[in-house]
């Protein structure tokens, strides 16, 4: 499974969606996920990828992590996984 | 109905092993936030905290008391002696009967159940000490309290996280004002600050890795602390009749629940506490001056609890001064509310209104007088605490000055 995959299938679970209903250009508003749903996906997405993901609820718009789309989260799992090899 | 006042205070916490050190580090507006001490602290991400300094439990407890009380305990039982002493009571008698112990905690002995499983789990024994459920029990502290100073009437411990306190006060306020008590020892104590506590509070996300800077347009979390506060509340005539020094009367409380979320606060929920407090206190709003906040330095609560006092207070709430003193004491959870009554009490008695100290920029959503940063002298006649809990519970009191 590609990370992008991977991915959708974690948001798709807390989304309580179909993973093909996640798409690149969804945001998490859209597919109805509110801040517990969020940081339960980054925990899904640590432990799937065994990856530290430097996110303070507090202050989103600041951490590396960028949660704007499903594509920006993709893009920044894939960066944080290749750093922490 | 009969009058409450508070005729004793003790504490231990980050900024004082007792009232007069903590008053004076508030009006220093000094941070007793630094490094945690603790084993495996390199595995947290969140390595800060407002730890109890320079303690030493051999020094206040004997072999066997601490045997039994875990750090929790400890710090109820050191506040208490304070407070008691304080109020100057014996308990016998009638009096005795008549007086309890209502207490807050969220996690009790957090160090006892982590020392255990420690033991059963990572180091693989069979066998622990005898002393393991009584150490741990969140009524621990309460009961201690009783046995200590022979307080035969109702006694009970309050858990609702972070207004476990106010809940508690609460209580002991209510019981004495309806007549079924004289003297109540009141308050709440937490002792989280442990690799585990630190590592569950980091899953959700809200901790700052930095400093906690309440109502600041960069604060990015909350900062936990611990500690205990404990007051004797005493029934007004009483108090009067032996001649007691009277710090504070408590005129108000009032609980709520936002029935919404369990972790995002409630704008209307906290409102409702604040105004109901009033109504309760029988206190005009202008009659308050200061409130202490729950102000936990996260983004979600503190321009909620801005926006609640805005509604509540109306016009007024830009005549009033709110501070939170968690910017130098960090968040006490189920002690916080204890702690932070001391500042309620120095301004009604000192007219010293303490700081919210980290405050670097201002938010537009967090637009009330803060107090930022340095301590101010201001003739204060109401107050109020505030405390807003995980799960939507909401509780404040409302104090008059005497």
């Amino acid at each position: 499974m590609s990370v992008s995959e991977t991915v959708k299938k974690i948001i798709a679970e807390q989304a309580m969606l179909e993973p093909e209903d996640v798409t690149d250009e969804s945001t998490l508003e859209d597919l109805g996920l509110d801040s517990l749903g969020l940081v339960e996906c980054i925990f899904g997405i640590e432990e799937a990828f065994d990856i530290e993901v430097p996110f303070n609820a507090n202050e989103p718009e600041k951490s590396d992590f960028d949660i704007s789309s499903v594509a920006s989260i993709v893009k920044a799992v894939e960066s944080l996984a290749a750093a922490q090899s | 109905m009969k009058r409450v006042v508070i005729t004793g205070a003790g504490t231990i916490n980050a900024l004082g092993h007792n009232v007069p050190d903590t008053l004076e580090s508030m009006r220093e507006g000094r941070c007793g936030i630094g490094p945690l001490e603790f084993p495996n602290v390199d595995r947290l991400q969140i390595k800060i905290g407002a730890q109890v300094r320079g303690y030493d439990e051999a020094a206040a407890f004997n072999r066997q008391q601490i045997a039994l009380y875990d750090r929790f305990t400890q710090f109820t039982l050191i506040a208490a002696r304070e407070a008691i002493a304080q109020a100057g009571l014996t308990f016998g008698g009638e009096l005795a009967a008549r007086a309890g112990v209502v207490l807050g905690t969220a996690a009790g002995g957090m160090n006892t159940w982590e020392d255990n499983y420690r033991a059963v789990y990572e180091e693989g024994k069979n066998r622990v000490h005898p002393f393991v459920v009584p150490r741990l029990m969140n009524n621990a502290a309460a009961s201690h309290v009783s046995m200590e100073y022979n307080l035969k009437g109702p006694s009970f411990t309050v858990s609702t996280a972070c207004a476990s306190s106010n809940h508690a006060m609460g209580q002991a306020f209510e019981m004495i004002r309806a007549g079924g008590a004289l003297a109540m020892v009141t308050g709440g104590s937490e002792a989280m600050l442990t690799f585990g506590g630190i590592k569950a509070w980091e899953g959700l996300r809200v901790m700052s890795r930095d400093a906690c800077r309440p109502f600041s347009g960069n604060r990015n979390g909350m900062v936990q602390g611990e500690g205990a506060g404990v007051f004797v509340f005493e029934e007004m005539e009483h108090a009067k009749a032996r001649g007691a020094d009277i710090l504070a009367e408590v005129t108000g409380f009032a609980m709520t629940s936002d029935a919404a979320d369990i972790v995002m606060p409630s704008q209307q929920g906290a409102g409702r506490a604040i105004a109901g407090a009033l109504k309760d206190a029988g206190m005009a709003p202008e009659e308050i001056g200061y409130i202490n906040a729950h102000g936990t330095g996260t983004a979600a609560n503190d321009k909620t609890e801005c926006a609640a006092v805005a509604g509540a207070f109306g016009a007024h709430a830009d005549q009033l001064m709110i501070s939170s003193t968690k910017s130098m004491h960090g968040h006490c959870i189920g002690g916080t509310g204890a702690v932070e009554l001391l500042a309620c009490i120095m301004a009604l008695r000192e007219g010293v209104i303490a700081p919210t100290i980290g405050y670097e920029e201002p938010d537009p959503e967090c637009a009330l007088d803060v107090v930022p940063n340095v301590a101010r002298e201001a003739r204060v006649t109401g107050a109020l605490s505030n405390a807003f809990a995980f799960g939507g519970l909401n509780a404040v009191l409302a104090l008059r000055a005497v």
